[in-house]
């Protein structure tokens, strides 16, 4: 893919000049007009557009909000307040911000899922896979970061609950987790210090993501588009070019989902949020139930499962280990999956085991809503035993063990439907490596 | 892809459903839904309701609470309860709760009366304050208090997914709104009364236990379950707190603010004025409350539709050119 043709003829004089300076314009072209997709891409491969266009608006309305917003505990509340009443069109900015966050997690779960479906995390795309797992990382700090600046009751007590899961480290060193947490606070509780550097950190973080995305954009373009059938591309006529193909599509799925993001924003803004932070962080009050954003509710469930000590390792040590476990499992997914056939449309099992993990990564997050009771508790277990078993049980083993229906022989004839495929009941011989 | 999804699905399902007990939900209130002329994705405020939720705010609730977010100006803005700017010059000039401003010239800090840019106070300086003045409990500003209640789901968990669903699609916010009208018409006269069984539990007595002083009844206003030969514990109404079964664990400090007739309603604008009932007021008031937390609901649902039609006809456009470009290309 990296070494398509470039139709890019720099037509006027101005074009010219630059192209023999600071070829931009050829670079471009290149990458995002003749850059060969597959034909034979749907809807779900969208995502990617829609999710760079999320981190734009959440960047371009975060730069107005900061603007306005005052990072300090005495002012936080009310700044947040004055952006809703008194800025010109600020509820709309605000609520673009707020709902934003949730969008941009919807989007990155369907991306996520994607991939885990058609495998696109499998070779020769595992760096672009374990860059994306990194901007999920980012996001979900930047995310948390975020949640803390209303310094509403939610947000402090939020802060107060994950900073205070770094205290379990003092299991490994002793001392070594207050010290932690001591920093990340900058004192010995959860104070205006910390919103202060929580806000410094939150306009940092994006533009992290924002390098990674580059990235991860350029590894996508060197390996190009894994697609339905999860097929190599094998001929130049099984791809079109992304202008205007791919872009006419890429085009449909955004505004589909701007119509979803807009029905938040403007008749739901507060609906993905929580009530009690709109009671101004308030250190002698602790809310009734603590509970984080929608998109963190899995891994809270996961968190909260683990309610037994591991031999020496304790109940709140373990929850520690099974969350951040949870998220960092997801990089070894490329090694994890030791099947050849990429797209699960071929692996009846997998496809099985797919959507049980869909269920479980749901159930997991209506769990984590809910008090940490039975029965609560024990289905918090069986779905965290679900999640992990889906990586190291299925991943691997699936790919021994099935035997994929028959492949198309290429793209071409998956599309065309000429010719016979891959024989009925071929050996699952796992990938050579 | 069907059948794979009935492959993962029914067995969870089933899993699920055998050991979750009916009554796990738990003792918080059930608050049930009314009906506000802003609700959902259409709804907008009605201009006389939200003038009569003042006037119950004015008359009942400002003696405690204060509004101190929202400006005496906001209640002249489009949107809003819209009174005549004149009228609102003076309500803030006789508003009895002053600003305190300076320092003067002689270095001193003084008091003044409000004016139209200024905040609607409550009665009390601090919290401090007003913790002492009501033994220990403090009336919360209510400028955002219909965003900071919620009203929460009790139902089974099957039914969650759909009730969330049924939520978003006609855009459900009124929760607050819904929680502030029932906590001011749930208030009731006495705890219901509780006999303990020979097990040391705590069931419900029957009116005529109940009056009977020598069977022990007690009045709880919750009751703890208690653990395997242990008896339940009940939690009795505390001194001064009054019994509402609307709010979480059925005791407020706030005494029954409402009553029927206690704020004359004027007619507003011609319209004829609304009963003079307990719960008209705690509607208006509830209706006001809302506005007061979200006061560009108006403007937001109106520029709401505006966003809607265009992005739903774009959609259809670039679908249509979509499927133009795509027609000769097989995919």
């Amino acid at each position: 893919m990296a070494h398509h043709e470039l139709t890019y003829q720099p037509k006027s004089r101005m074009a010219k000049w630059w192209d023999e300076r600071l070829p931009i314009a050829r670079l471009m072209h290149g990458q995002f007009v003749d850059f060969p997709t597959p034909r034979n891409l749907n809807y779900m491969w969208t995502f990617g557009g829609i999710l760079t266009v999320c981190l734009i608006v959440q960047i371009v309305t975060g730069i107005v909000l900061a603007m306005h917003y005052q990072p300090s505990a005495a002012e936080a509340f009310n700044s947040l307040q004055h952006i809703k009443r008194d800025v010109n069109y600020g509820w709309m900015i605000q609520s673009f911000h707020a709902v934003g966050a949730s969008m941009f997690f919807v989007a990155v779960y369907l991306h996520i899922f994607r991939g885990l479906y058609y495998g696109s995390y499998k070779a020769p795309r595992e760096v672009l896979w374990v860059l994306g797992v990194f901007i999920f990382l980012a996001m979900m700090a930047t995310a948390f970061l975020g949640y803390a600046l209303p310094w509403g009751q939610m947000s402090f007590w939020g802060v107060t609950v994950i900073t205070n899961l770094f205290s379990s480290l003092n299991e490994i060193i002793p001392g070594m987790g207050t010290a932690i947490v001591e920093w990340l606070w900058g004192g010995y509780a959860v104070s205006g210090v910390t919103l202060n550097r929580f806000f410094s950190l939150h306009y940092l973080l994006p533009f992290v993501i924002f390098g990674l995305v580059v990235l991860h954009i350029w590894a996508l373009h060197v390996a190009g588009q894994n697609n339905p059938t999860g097929l190599d591309v094998k001929a130049k006529s099984e791809t079109v070019p992304m202008y205007p193909f791919a872009i006419a599509k890429d085009a449909v799925g955004m505004f589909a989902f701007f119509l979803v993001f807009a029905w938040f924003v403007f008749f739901m803004p507060d609906y993905l949020g929580h009530a009690d932070n709109y009671t101004p962080a308030n250190p002698l009050v602790t809310p009734p139930h603590i509970v984080p954003e929608w998109y963190f509710l899995p891994f809270y469930a996961i968190l909260r499962a683990i309610t037994f000590d591991i031999g020496p390792i304790s109940s709140k040590l373990g929850g520690v280990i099974a969350m951040i476990s949870a998220v960092v499992i997801l990089l070894f997914v490329p090694w994890l999956d030791t099947s050849r056939v990429r797209s699960a449309k071929y692996r009846p099992l997998y496809k099985i085991a797919f959507w049980f993990f869909v269920f479980t990564c749901v159930a997991l997050g209506w769990l984590g809503s809910k008090p940490a009771e039975q029965p609560y508790v024990f289905w918090s277990q069986f779905f965290t035993f679900a999640y992990f078993a889906f990586f190291l049980i299925a991943m691997p083993v699936l790919g021994l063990i099935e035997t994929p229906k028959p492949l198309p022989k290429s793209i071409t004839e998956s599309v065309f439907g000429s010719g016979g495929g891959m024989p009925a009941g071929a050996a699952a011989a796992p990938e050579k490596r | 892809m069907r059948t794979s999804l009935w492959f993962s699905v029914v067995p969870a399902l089933t899993l699920l459903a055998l050991p979750v007990p009916a009554g796990a939900a738990g003792g918080a209130p059930h608050i049930e839904h009314q009906h506000w002329s802003f609700g959902g994705f259409s709804g907008r405020y009605e201009k006389a309701q939200l003038q009569r939720g003042f006037q119950v705010y004015q008359g009942i609730c400002a003696g405690c609470h204060g509004l101190e977010r929202v400006r005496f100006r906001n209640l002249t803005e489009p949107g809003g309860p819209e009174f005549p700017e004149e009228a609102v010059k003076a309500l803030a000039a006789e508003w009895p709760n002053k600003i305190t401003d300076g320092p003067d010239d002689a270095g001193k800090m003084f008091e003044r009366a409000a004016g139209l840019p200024d905040p609607i106070r409550g009665p009390f300086k601090n919290e401090k304050e007003a913790r002492a003045t009501f033994n220990g409990a403090y009336p919360p500003d209510l400028s955002v208090i219909a965003k900071a209640r919620n009203v929460e789901y009790h139902g089974s968990w099957y039914y969650h997914p759909v009730s969330m669903i049924k939520d978003i699609a006609t855009g459900y916010q009124e929760g607050g709104t819904d929680y502030i009208h029932a906590l001011l018409t749930h208030y009731k006269d006495a705890p219901p009364a509780y006999t303990r069984n020979a097990g040391g539990k705590l069931v419900p007595a029957s009116e005529a236990v109940a009056k009977d002083k020598a069977s022990g009844a007690e009045r709880c206003v919750s009751v703890v379950a208690g653990e395997e030969g242990k008896p339940d514990t009940c939690n009795k109404l505390g001194e001064g707190m009054n019994y509402n079964t609307a709010f979480p664990g059925g005791q407020i400090a706030m005494s029954a603010p409402l009553a029927d007739g206690v704020v004359p309603y004027k007619g507003v604008d011609g319209v004829a004025a609304a009963p003079a009932t307990t719960d008209q007021y705690a509607r208006d008031v509830a209706a006001f409350l809302t506005w007061t937390a979200d006061p560009s609901l108006n403007a937001r649902k109106t520029i709401g539709w505006q966003v809607m039609l265009y992005l739903l006809i774009t959609t259809v456009l670039l679908f249509i050119g979509k499927k133009r470009i795509w027609a000769k290309v097989k995919h």
